[in-house]
């Protein structure tokens, strides 16, 4: 379709406005992070290099990546067979799951911590007081999020069909999650695991609360001492969170391709 | 239509037997005390008006549904409470339902795969069911690659290369369009003739049922109305649904006495069943003949014309319609308005009561 100029130059326009609402205030982070401290010129990588050198931050980094794989692993473990066999077995009780994975939705994440704040002290005496023990509680705070997207993708599919047909084959109930139904819906796995990750890597009001160290913590503790250190930290993890989001495209696309519903 | 006790191929299919089996959901009978049997390496249709309970008897077969009562046995053995996937059954179910993820030679082999077969004889078994019904060059490609028909003929080679001893099929050709049906179904025949599996098929198109299948099973509420060879089927109807459900019948006023019924003034041998006294006769249209009589007392109506065959619609002194099947030599001779007499071929007629 072809559209006028007057048109063309307008989209334009938008395009520059929206790109600088978004980017100028990154550009300002990174200038930010790698400006010389004092009236000296030049540009300085020590600020992102605090994130390696620094052994709280460095610490406070692994245990949010950590944070995040386990998140992603306990909410594709316990959340895509029990879709699947809601779903499929007892779909009358798909309101009520889907009542439960949006629950978190509507409470605040202050009121759940005031919640789970008795719950975590007999979690940290029994499993220890690592950050990862905030998996549990980072599950729960995911799932709205995950269920949509995995619900749609599920939505997309006749697996009701697909797994009867795998069962007449010899297929058991797993052999039919996992082989047949989770190669289908990745597209929506793959799109709860990066909201997922984009959530354990932001949030701060659960670990801080519960007194855990986690990235988002720590850049709030280094804010106070080292702005600019903690200035990179944060663009260094937007930035990992768009590489998962483009990630996440190209691997869809790739799948659609394949012939993979998703 | 083969004959069950001479049909050729590798006769290695079991019995079925479904005895007395019933299943109730909520307030609904979906089905009502059903009992067949299928002889080994026999085709069998279950034919009926939707809601009847034909797959409601082929889920519970397969293991995907449970009776309320009854059992299921095959080659002899309890199946009832077998779960599907320990059943040794291979289904073609009416949604197209290929695995979307895999090539159609990966489809094909996944039963072989869950079954330990060597990746090797896997592929070669796979690539002869493929050959079998000739897809053998589309192995690599993907189910949306595909079309309706090919995709189910991919569904037939899959629930195949398992060997089951019973195949069973949900309405298979219900999704592709006439052309195809017709190809896809003498395939299905051909293969299961050449492999031997005893076959369920379940369908509400009685062309289909009445062209593939030894015998015809026609349901109704649940229950199994008759279970007969097609021809006889046709030409014996044992209820008064299933000869109104099967091909079309008039409905001609008839007095039966001493097993023989007089139609339209003509004695006619009365099939097992029907009424005493009067009642009404249900009366093919190609066991109607119809001639032109300036006296007679019925008139055309219409004239249909179907190629080598016409049908032909009269009405009778008493407003009621009635069509005849005819030549279309025949039938052409005749136009609307023309005065004709219907007469009645000597074949045997059902007669139910008015």
């Amino acid at each position: 379709m072809r559209h006028s100029s007057g048109f063309r130059a307008f989209r334009a326009i938008g395009l520059l406005v929206f790109a600088a609402y978004f980017f100028i205030p990154l550009l300002a982070m990174f200038d930010f992070s790698t400006q010389v401290r004092g009236s000296a010129e030049g540009r300085t990588w020590d600020n992102w290099a605090f994130m390696v050198t620094d052994e709280d931050l460095r610490s406070s980094i692994v245990a949010s990546l950590l944070l995040a794989v386990f998140t992603v692993v306990l909410m594709v473990v316990l959340l895509v067979p029990t879709m699947v066999w809601v779903r499929l077995r007892v779909p009358r009780a798909r309101a009520l799951i889907e009542f439960l994975c949006l629950l978190p939705l509507t409470i605040p994440a202050l009121v759940i911590v005031v919640g789970i704040t008795n719950v975590y002290s007999w979690v940290t005496y029994l499993l220890g007081d690592s950050a990862l023990v905030l998996t549990f509680a980072y599950v729960v705070l995911v799932l709205p999020y995950s269920y949509r997207a995995i619900d749609a993708s599920l939505s997309g599919i006749d697996a009701a069909t697909l797994s009867e047909a795998a069962r007449s084959l010899g297929a058991g109930w797993f052999t039919v999650i996992v082989r047949i139904i989770m190669p289908n819906i990745t597209g929506g796995i793959l799109g709860a695991a990066f909201i997922a990750v984009a959530l354990v890597l932001g949030e701060y009001v659960f670990a801080s609360l519960l007194h855990f160290d986690t990235l988002p913590v720590a850049m709030a503790a280094l804010y106070k001492s080292n702005g600019p250190a903690a200035m990179a930290a944060a663009l260094a993890s937007m930035i990992l969170v768009a590489v998962l989001l483009v990630g996440l495209t190209f691997l869809s696309r790739d799948r659609h391709k394949q012939g993979a519903s998703s | 239509m083969t004959d069950v006790s001479t049909r050729s191929g590798t006769e290695r299919g079991l019995a079925v037997e479904l005895s007395d089996l019933t299943r109730v959901y909520g307030a609904v009978k979906a089905l009502d005390g059903l009992t067949l049997h299928l002889a080994p390496g026999e085709l069998v249709a279950l034919l009926g008006p939707s809601g009847c309970g034909k797959t409601t008897a082929l889920r519970i077969l397969a293991g995907l549904d449970q009776p309320t009562s009854g059992s299921v046995s095959v080659g002899g053995k309890d199946l009832t409470k077998v779960p599907a996937n320990k059943r040794d059954m291979g289904m073609v179910f009416q949604a197209y339902s290929l695995f979307p993820h895999m090539t159609v030679i990966d489809n094909v082999a996944f039963g072989l795969k869950l079954r330990g077969s060597d990746g090797s004889s896997r592929r070669t078994r796979a690539g002869d069911m493929l050959d079998l019904v000739g897809l053998g060059q589309h192995a690599d490609r993907y189910a949306h690659q595909l079309s309706g028909g090919q995709q189910q003929r991919v569904a037939l080679a899959r629930a195949l290369a398992i060997e089951p001893s019973v195949l069973l099929l949900d309405e298979p050709l219900s999704a592709l369009d006439a052309k195809v049906r017709v190809q896809l179904r003498d395939e299905i025949r051909r293969v299961q003739l050449e492999v031997g599996t005893t076959t369920l098929f379940v369908t509400h198109d009685q062309e289909e049922a009445l062209a593939v299948a030894d015998r015809v099973g026609v349901m109704n509420a649940g229950r199994l109305e008759q279970l007969a060879p097609p021809a006889e089927l046709y030409s014996a109807p044992a209820t008064q649904f299933v000869g109104e459900f099967v091909g079309l019948s008039n409905r001609l006023p008839a007095t039966v006495q001493g097993g023989t019924a007089s139609v339209l003034g003509r004695d006619v041998p009365a099939l097992d069943g029907s009424t005493s006294g009067s009642g009404v006769a249900l009366v093919r249209p190609e066991a109607l003949s119809v001639v032109a009589d300036a006296a007679g007392p019925a008139t055309v109506t219409t004239v249909q014309f179907l190629g080598p065959l016409s049908r032909v619609t009269c009405t009778l002194a008493d407003g009621s319609d009635v069509v005849a099947q005819l030549a279309s030599s025949d039938a052409l001779r005749l136009t609307p308005g023309d005065a004709v007499r219907l007469e009645v071929e000597p074949s045997p007629v059902l007669v139910v009561a008015g």
